[in-house]
């Protein structure tokens, strides 16, 4: 029920949602938790195992039971917490983890079969038979229990990643967090602070205190107004800081749209990565449940929650409230409910010395034992001196003492440290480098402690900055003690739940301890507790209690579970914001690109650059008879091929030659100007890096190719070489790929289709600088093909025109483009070798190539690739397979000797590459075989279990077409 | 004779407007990166006056042209002709490897902070970094109204596409 003249939503602003298909009205600034619990909804989600109707047990972050979906119009998000959730006009949100529905649950027959449920019943219970497991028990159990579920859709909406930098990032906004920013902020420090909530000033606006004797929000509002006059500070609310990493870095989520109905371009939600100077973690501290039996039910909630819900939003969940504490700050509660005139039935304190000066009933000494009321608290039973009672009452307000908000100081490994006095646990000092601790996250209860902390660790903290602070006045506020009789569990008859989103109970935690779980890593993976979306915020600190009483430790000695990041739920869509589908990776597009897509080419990508895989004409239903069709056209006529993106180095200097040397097997000091040569290029650990070809384009002038997928890598290895080993020569080089656009023309007419554009006068493998009427390009004669080929370069700004040009007029000849398919059968003919072949775990040796280690120099990787083992007949060499009768082989089918037995122990190589060949007439493939070049004419049996191909294969030499290489000199 | 048409990386890409934000193709002119030659140095420094070679994440500037900073013994002369420079400086044309966007206005740092992982609020002109924009490669230069960025030619799409979104997201947070 609402609560007039308290709260600060906007009750001129009302604003309708739907609940389970049910209409309401809220105000602005409700949250979906204190709109329900106004219109007197106290069941508002089944419990994850025992589907028990649970209520609104937070008011924060930290809320483990009224979690719901929200749908939207092409979303459905799962697991949002009501109290988080803002309403907005419209808005539709939905129970989860119920069947048919909220008030009547087909599963709750769970919770009578609860004796049986208990922790370890799975892995006790779905033992056998085995094979059951993954396809009768775990879906059973997994639509049985859990939470929200997925819409099954991609998650198309806007979502954004943004970085921040600051000298204080200030997390939390209390006054802890006010005081440390408006001290760092006076002292000209470049704050951020960042708070989880709609509005600033954390329980200052829950309680009802008063600083400087005006009511406290007035004061949150004063130094809210500086604090956002001042251009050096940035007041970040909706953000939860949700994780610490290293050199001062924090990550958090900002919730930006998630409180509006959906609109163009508006992101959800953002992640920030926040890089400090220093931090301030002001995070305060978080209500803790005691165990009684049946302590879960509807109605049933902290203490501070109901005050928050009192005072922030104005609404009551009771008519008849009961609070049931260990420590004085509960009594607060009472207190301001009577104030507003809600009726407190009593207040049961557990402290047998505790002082009775409430206008209400006063039980000192009494504890919880029951309650009564399925969906929704009816009843409670006390014990106390007097023996039991019974209260009428439809709202308890629990308090088992705060555990400051210590998680963040644990995210760099860092322990808490037990406090007996004030029954929790501390942040560990120094535990995060640059990160101070203040107010109740540091254990300060008082709100004029939390002040004087705030400001005292931004002191420090400015310090460590180099600047000086400013004397800061502190204003006059509520400086009362924390008396507390650590109480965790009220022992008797029922279930006590400990960890209300997992279902964990007491009696779970002992059975654990029972069955020697007794560490609490293992009481934790035992019985799920703390693994839940709260991540053990509500139960973790209670649960260990209850172990450490199990099993005769202390809690100190017990020790926590360790607190990880996030510190509260973050969208995996925010963490990849971008990333969906093409946003993965940067897409690069050739200058061809428009080109080939209109003649209808099917764009493949490789690595990031997306190319033509076969150029379709009219006729053709296959890729097969497109790229038979190609291959034919080069050897017969002449195709064109755009193969801008394999990498392009320009090397110059003095010593580039001699750099050169060095980083290739063979020799490039001796190459004439003018002249291509192949080369092969070794890791330090002897195997192949890549291979390309190189060209001297002057005396100390070199222009070097890369094989597309390792034009990175090879940049790398180029400056780690050139930095590590060569400090002082005369070299320097630079990445051109992107500055020219390259074509290949191959086949018996190229010669004759470039002479219609260019002189064309090179030997085979010369190169030299040609004139395209004003413009400057590049002509080499090499080839891939095994055809007469040529690599014609211009800039990349006449790409597109060039490649339409040498296409128009290859066509008018017959021939036309090729793409990645032809081009692979063309090279497989040719037994040119690809990253299929030289994939890492190859040498010079296994290719057929350690003539080109050159004897009469020393090389990168030479010494390595001649160790032992390295050459031989034991390693497996490059071969040419030929299936004997015409029938499809495949790359990764693996060789045996026919007549063995078809096992691991008995393979003799691997099929690396495979393609029809239309030249002549059957498959081939490329295979590494053990000793395969001396067993050449030999037959071996290719075997592809996932592809069920077994066939034998003649092996021969990788080179197929033209082995003499006549055509390539022409 | 073929008679090539030149076409820019964002060839038909018209500028784009967000929330006070400007995003357009900058057309560089000639572009040659400039890498000194061991023992060249002094010779070198006498040759480029009035410009000097830039300290790392610096740019010289004198008129339209620009020798900024680029890496390890490295720097882009954009906006000139590398005249009396051969043999002094390893000289490169990459007049047509990078694609030019501006992003101009006062909010321009918001939207690059959603991009780049560096502070660029204080970021004065005359500077430039190599950074990362998204997942590529970027020359960012800071100017009088904001920022120029470079990058590969075969990415300008997706640069493009990365900034219009951050520009758009950026405008709609500022509408809400």
């Amino acid at each position: 029920m609402r609560i007039d003249g308290k709260g600060s939503v906007d009750r001129a602003a009302p604003v309708r949602f739907r609940f389970d298909g049910v209409e309401y009205q809220g105000f602005k600034g409700d949250t979906l938790a204190s709109a329900l619990m106004a219109n007197g909804v106290r069941v508002v989600g089944r419990s994850f195992k025992y589907h028990r109707p649970r209520g609104v047990l937070t008011a924060g972050s930290e809320e483990p039971n009224a979690l719901v979906e929200i749908i939207e119009d092409r979303q459905q998000t799962p697991n949002v917490r009501a109290t988080v959730q803002e309403i907005y006009e419209g808005m539709e949100a939905k129970s989860q983890n119920r069947w048919p529905s909220l008030k009547f649950d087909v599963l709750a027959v769970n919770d009578l079969a609860a004796p049986f449920l208990s922790a370890g019943f799975y892995y006790k219970t779905f033992m056998w038979p085995r094979a059951f497991w993954e396809r009768i028990y775990e879906p059973l159990i997994r639509r049985a229990a859990g939470l929200g579920s997925l819409s099954g859709r991609h998650d198309e909406a806007d979502y954004e990643k943004a970085f921040a930098f600051c000298d204080l990032l200030v997390i939390g906004a209390g006054p802890a967090g006010l005081a440390a920013a408006l001290q760092a902020a006076r002292a000209g420090a470049d704050v951020i602070l960042a708070d989880e909530g709609v509005a600033m000033g954390g329980r200052l606006l829950a309680d009802s205190g008063q600083i400087d004797g005006k009511p406290a929000g007035e004061w949150v509002r004063d130094v809210l107004a500086e604090l956002g006059a001042m251009p050096n500070v940035r007041l970040m609310t909706r953000t939860s800081v949700t994780g610490v990493y290293d050199g001062g870095t924090y990550s958090a989520l900002e919730r930006v749209g998630l409180h509006v109905a959906a609109r163009p371009d508006l992101p959800r939600e953002c992640f920030w990565r926040i890089v400090a100077g220093q931090a301030v973690l002001a995070a305060g501290a978080q209500e803790r449940m005691i165990a009684f039996a049946d302590n879960d039910r509807p109605g049933i909630m902290t203490a501070s929650a109901i005050r928050t819900y009192l005072n922030h939003y104005g609404v009551s969940l009771g008519k008849r409230v009961t609070i049931f504490a260990n420590n004085d700050d509960a009594r607060q509660t009472a207190r301001d409910l009577m104030a507003a005139g809600v009726e407190v039935a009593a207040i049961i304190d557990a402290r047998p010395d505790a002082p009775v000066a409430e206008d209400c009933p006063v039980y000192a000494g009494a504890e919880v034992v029951g309650t009564k009321g399925r969906h929704g608290l009816t009843s409670i039973t006390v014990r106390h001196r007097g023996g039991d009672m019974q209260i009428e009452t439809d709202c308890l307000g629990v308090s088992g003492g705060w555990n400051p908000l210590v998680h963040l100081t644990c995210h760099m490994n860092g322990r808490p440290v037990w406090d007996a006095s004030l029954a929790a646990f501390l942040p560990r000092a120094g535990a995060v480098p640059g990160m101070h601790v203040a107010g109740a996250a540091a254990g300060v209860f008082s709100t004029a402690g939390c002040l004087t902390s705030g400001a005292a660790v931004a002191v420090q903290a400015l310090g460590v900055l180099g600047r000086k602070a400013v004397p800061m006045e502190l204003p006059l506020a509520e400086n009362a003690g924390y008396d507390i009789l650590p109480l965790w569990e009220v022992k008797g008859k029922g279930r006590a739940w400990l960890d209300f989103a997992n279902d964990v109970t007491t009696k779970d935690v002992r059975l654990a301890a029972q069955e020697n779980f007794a560490s609490v890593e293992h009481m934790k993976r035992y019985t799920t507790q703390g693994m839940a979306p709260d991540q053990g915020k509500n139960s973790n600190v209670g649960a260990l209690a209850v172990l450490a009483d199990a099993t005769g430790r202390g809690i100190p000695e017990t020790g926590t579970t360790t607190f990880r990041p996030p510190f509260s739920p973050v969208s995996i869509a925010a963490m990849g914001a971008g990333g969906r589908a093409e946003g993965f990776a940067p897409q690069r597009f050739m200058t061809s690109h428009s080109a080939s897509v209109e003649r209808g080419a099917p764009m493949i990508e490789a690595g990031m650059w997306y190319r033509p895989s076969y150029f379709p004409r009219m006729g053709e239903s296959t890729w097969r008879e497109a790229c038979d069709r190609e291959v034919t056209m080069v050897r017969g006529t002449v195709g064109v091929c755009d193969v801008s993106t394999l990498g392009k180095i320009d090397i110059q200097g003095r010593d580039a030659a001699r750099f050169l040397d060095l980083v290739y097997t063979n020799m490039f000091s001796t190459l004439p100007v003018g002249r291509v040569r192949y080369g092969l290029m070794l890791r330090a650990d002897g195997h192949v890096l890549d291979d390309g070809t190189t060209a001297r384009l002057g005396e100390n002038h070199y222009l070097m190719t890369t094989t597309t997928a390792a034009a990175g890598l090879v940049m790398r290895h180029l400056e780690f070489v050139a930095q590590a080993y060569c400090a002082g020569w005369d070299v320097r080089f630079i990445s051109v790929t992107e500055n020219w656009a390259q074509f290949a023309v191959a086949g018996p007419m190229a010669k004759a289709l470039l002479e219609t554009l260019v002189e064309v006068d090179l030997p085979f493998m010369g190169c030299g600088p040609v004139q395209l009427d004003q413009v400057a390009a590049r002509l080499f004669r090499i080839s891939f093909s095994g055809e007469q080929g040529y690599e014609i370069a211009v800039p990349a700004r006449y790409g597109e025109a060039l490649f339409r040009d040498l296409l128009a007029r290859a066509e008018t000849m017959g021939g036309g483009a090729y793409g990645m398919e032809a081009l692979n059968v063309l090279r497989i003919e040719k037994g040119f070798i690809t990253h299929a072949e030289i994939h890492g775990r190859t040498t010079a040796f296994d290719i057929g190539m350690e003539k080109m280690v050159s004897a009469k120099k020393d090389c990168i990787g030479k010494g390595a690739a001649a160790r032992p083992g390295m050459v031989g007949a034991e390693r497996d060499q490059l071969v040419g397979l030929r299936p004997v009768n015409d029938v499809a082989i495949s790359a990764g089918a693996h060789l045996f000797n026919p007549g063995t037995e078809v096992t691991r122990v008995n393979d003799q190589g691997y099929v690396t590459s495979v393609g029809y060949s239309p030249t002549l007439g059957g498959y081939l493939g490329m295979a590494f075989l053990r000793d395969g070049r001396a067993r050449h004419g030999e037959m071996v049996r290719l075997v592809d279990h996932l592809r069920k191909i077994d066939v034998l294969c003649e092996v021969s030499d990788p080179v197929f077409h033209d082995p003499e290489g006549v055509k390539l000199r022409g | 004779m073929a008679d090539l048409i030149a076409k820019t990386p964002l060839w038909g890409q018209g500028a784009v407007v967000s929330g006070g934000v400007t995003l357009a193709e900058v057309d560089l002119g000639q572009v040659t990166s400039v890498a000194p030659f061991v023992g060249q140095e002094k010779t070198l420094a006498a040759a480029l006056k009035p410009l000097v070679f830039p300290a790392p994440n610096m740019v010289s500037a004198k008129g339209a042209a620009r020798l900024v900073w680029t890496g390890r013994g490295q720097a882009f002369l954009i906006g000139a002709v590398p005249d009396g420079l051969d043999g002094l400086a390893a000289l490169t044309d990459q007049s047509d490897g990078w694609a030019g966007v501006s992003l101009t206005g006062a909010g321009a740092v918001d939207v690059l902070a959603r991009l780049i992982p560096l502070d660029l609020r204080d970021m004065a002109v005359g500077a430039c970094a190599r950074t990362s924009l998204g997942h590529m490669a970027v020359v960012l230069i800071r100017v009088k109204d904001g920022f120029e960025l470079l990058v590969f030619r075969s990415m300008a799409r997706t640069a493009w596409h990365e900034l219009e979104v951050a520009m758009k997201m950026r405008a709609a947070r500022l509408a809400c």
